[in-house]
């Protein structure tokens, strides 16, 4: 029997109306992510887009109101889990600077190793996935496999990959291995050649190029009004980076320049990535060197001397009183927060992530905040495809690299 | 030129507005102050225009809540950013939970709507003069504001619950 058109159950009007409504999203293999965006389109035109979020949402700022400092790392993982290090060392430098911990210049350029690392992790599965939104799939894998070596590099120092917890207040949670450092200088050997050749496969490709000139931009005021930061405020033109502006973890030791664009759009972007990634490799190639530096007792330094914050060592808590007591105090969560209220950014790789953290002295937050760099540019998202076919939306949504957990928190 | 100081931001706002000003305050350096509810607009407008102050750029958005405040009980806080002199500061307003009126920002930034909406979401501060305020990251259902403090989390060693599927 066939189906006959009253047998189908259309919204009121939909017969009438001229334009179609798309759901694109939440799982929509497109949006990399769950989003959903409602968009009205007139044949291939975008009319008018709606976006909707929230379908991961996990209450992390309410649950970390009931945990100790260093049970609140792992939530920090899921925010953007792309560059996890990156939120773990944030969160760690909030709680530094609220209990006033000194950590040691070598801790310092071990982090700062670890989290340009993260950025470089990012912004090529970023990239890449512009590439493979515009039609190109070779070069996201070829740049893959060394997220798989930056992710054993990770594995090395804190045994695990994706959502990685790594460190702890005060440092890490063990030195760096000879395995790490080796993995570390194959990174820095082969990367190079094979960053050049991935820029060489896009950068002066006519299709991408016509694909992303011009395809979602945005002016350097509008940026700003939206609060955009990150890579993609600077494609608009600003050289705004946290890591310039309010260096931590010791960047100011380090020699590198604020990549910025003109236009805004999608190429503006994927190019102010690219040239971060050479800039984050000039970063740990720099970091290295310094580490390298540190011989002998020095070189042993991988946290700092802080009992009160900082889990100490297994063959101690058997051994020594002293040890026995932070040990337990530390995991039972019986350390109390000095009151207080820190607000601490990092250069996210997608932007300025922010931790606003209120203590009234107890034992866990009493308020914690982050500013995830997404849910504040993912505004912008309507302003930027309105007008646009329905292909540049989503180039545009992957050039802003949305990450979903980091969205919704 | 000259950088910016907390000090002079204070004798600004100071010189404008008068001594409405409350808990002035620099926790590591962060110059925090409070100001009555209905004049937020007033003062962020004055941040934003002042050229000496340019405060053009806004951070983060959120609210706190202080259950045993009364009759202030939610603080909206706004963390703003003069990103030529490279100076933060903190803005307070508080309001009674009662009638959370606070007006809204999205005029002056457009950053403002998510995050407005989220803490609505989070904490039903009323924003007047929003264009579109509704829930964002919770259900729509949803019939209460989750992250204020009468809504303890559920306590890890309950037993009174049997849910099969988790072994509890």
């Amino acid at each position: 029997m066939p189906i006959m058109s009253e047998d189908i159950l259309l919204p009121e009007g939909a017969g009438e109306k001229q334009t179609t409504t798309l759901n694109l999203g939440p799982t929509h293999p497109a949006t990399h992510g769950v989003f959903q965006n409602i968009l009205e389109l007139d044949g291939e035109r975008i009319l008018k887009a709606t976006s909707t979020v929230g379908y991961i949402h996990r209450a992390f700022e309410k649950i970390a109101e009931r945990r100790p400092l260093y049970q609140i790392t792992p939530l920090t993982d899921r925010l953007n889990y792309c560059s996890s290090p990156i939120n773990n060392m944030g969160w760690h430098l909030t709680c530094e600077k609220l209990l006033g911990v000194q950590t040691p210049k070598r801790v310092d350029y071990l982090r700062v190793i670890i989290m340009e690392l993260a950025r470089i992790a990012d912004h090529l599965i970023c990239n890449s996935i512009v590439g493979v939104d515009s039609g190109a799939y070779s070069g996201f894998l070829y740049l893959m496999q060394y997220r798989e070596l930056i992710y054993e590099i990770y594995e090395e120092v804190c045994g695990s990959r994706l959502t990685t917890n790594i460190g702890r207040i005060g440092g890490f949670e063990r030195n760096f291995t000879n395995t790490a450092f080796e993995k570390l200088e194959k990174f820095l050997k082969e990367y190079p050649e094979q960053l050049n050749e991935f820029e060489k496969l896009f950068k002066r490709n006519r299709i991408f190029m016509e694909r992303t000139i011009g395809c979602g931009p945005i002016s350097a005021e509008r940026a700003l009004n939206y609060g955009f930061t990150g890579p993609n405020l600077r494609a608009a033109g600003i050289d705004y980076d946290v890591r310039v502006h309010t260096p931590y973890s010791s960047y100011q030791d380090f020699e590198f320049t604020i990549p910025v664009g003109t236009t805004g759009d999608c190429y503006d972007r994927f190019l102010v990535r690219q040239q971060e990634m050479w800039q984050s490799l000039s970063i740990i190639t720099q970091a290295y060197k310094k580490v390298q530096e540190f011989k002998g007792q020095e070189a042993e330094v991988y946290h700092a001397d802080t009992p009160a914050y900082y889990l100490p060592e297994k063959k101690d808590v058997y051994t020594k009183m002293e040890a026995l007591i932070w040990h337990f105090k530390i995991i039972m969560g019986e350390t109390a927060i000095p009151p207080g209220e820190v607000y601490h950014a990092v250069e996210g790789a997608n932007g300025e992530l922010g931790f606003y953290l209120i203590s009234d002295g107890g034992r866990t937050p009493y308020r914690l905040h982050f500013r995830r760099p997404c849910f504040i540019y993912y505004q912008a998202f309507p302003e930027l495809v309105e007008g646009g076919l329905l292909s540049d939306a989503i180039i545009t949504m992957s050039s802003l690299n949305l990450i979903a957990g980091e969205l919704d928190a | 030129m000259s950088q910016l100081t907390n000090e002079q931001i204070r004798v600004a706002l100071i010189d404008k507005f008068g001594d409405v000003f409350t808990e002035w305050s620099e926790p590591l350096g962060m110059l925090t102050f409070a100001a009555p509810k209905d004049m937020n607009l007033k003062v962020l407008q004055f941040l934003y225009d002042e050229e000496s102050l340019s405060f053009r750029f806004m951070t983060d958005l959120q609210a706190v809540h202080y259950p045993d405040r009364i009759g202030e009980e939610l603080c909206v806080v706004y963390h703003l950013h003069n990103m030529r002199d490279n100076v933060r500061i903190r803005f307070k307003v508080y309001t009674d939970v009662q009638a959370p009126d606070v007006f809204s920002t999205t005029a002056l930034f457009a950053a403002a709507n998510f995050m407005e909406r989220e803490t609505y979401d989070f904490f039903g501060v009323n924003f007047v003069g929003h264009p579109n305020l509704i829930r964002v990251l919770n259900v729509d259902e949803m019939d209460y504001f989750p992250l204020r403090k009468e809504f303890p989390l559920e306590d890890q060693t309950r037993v009174d619950k049997d849910d099969e599927m988790f072994g509890r």
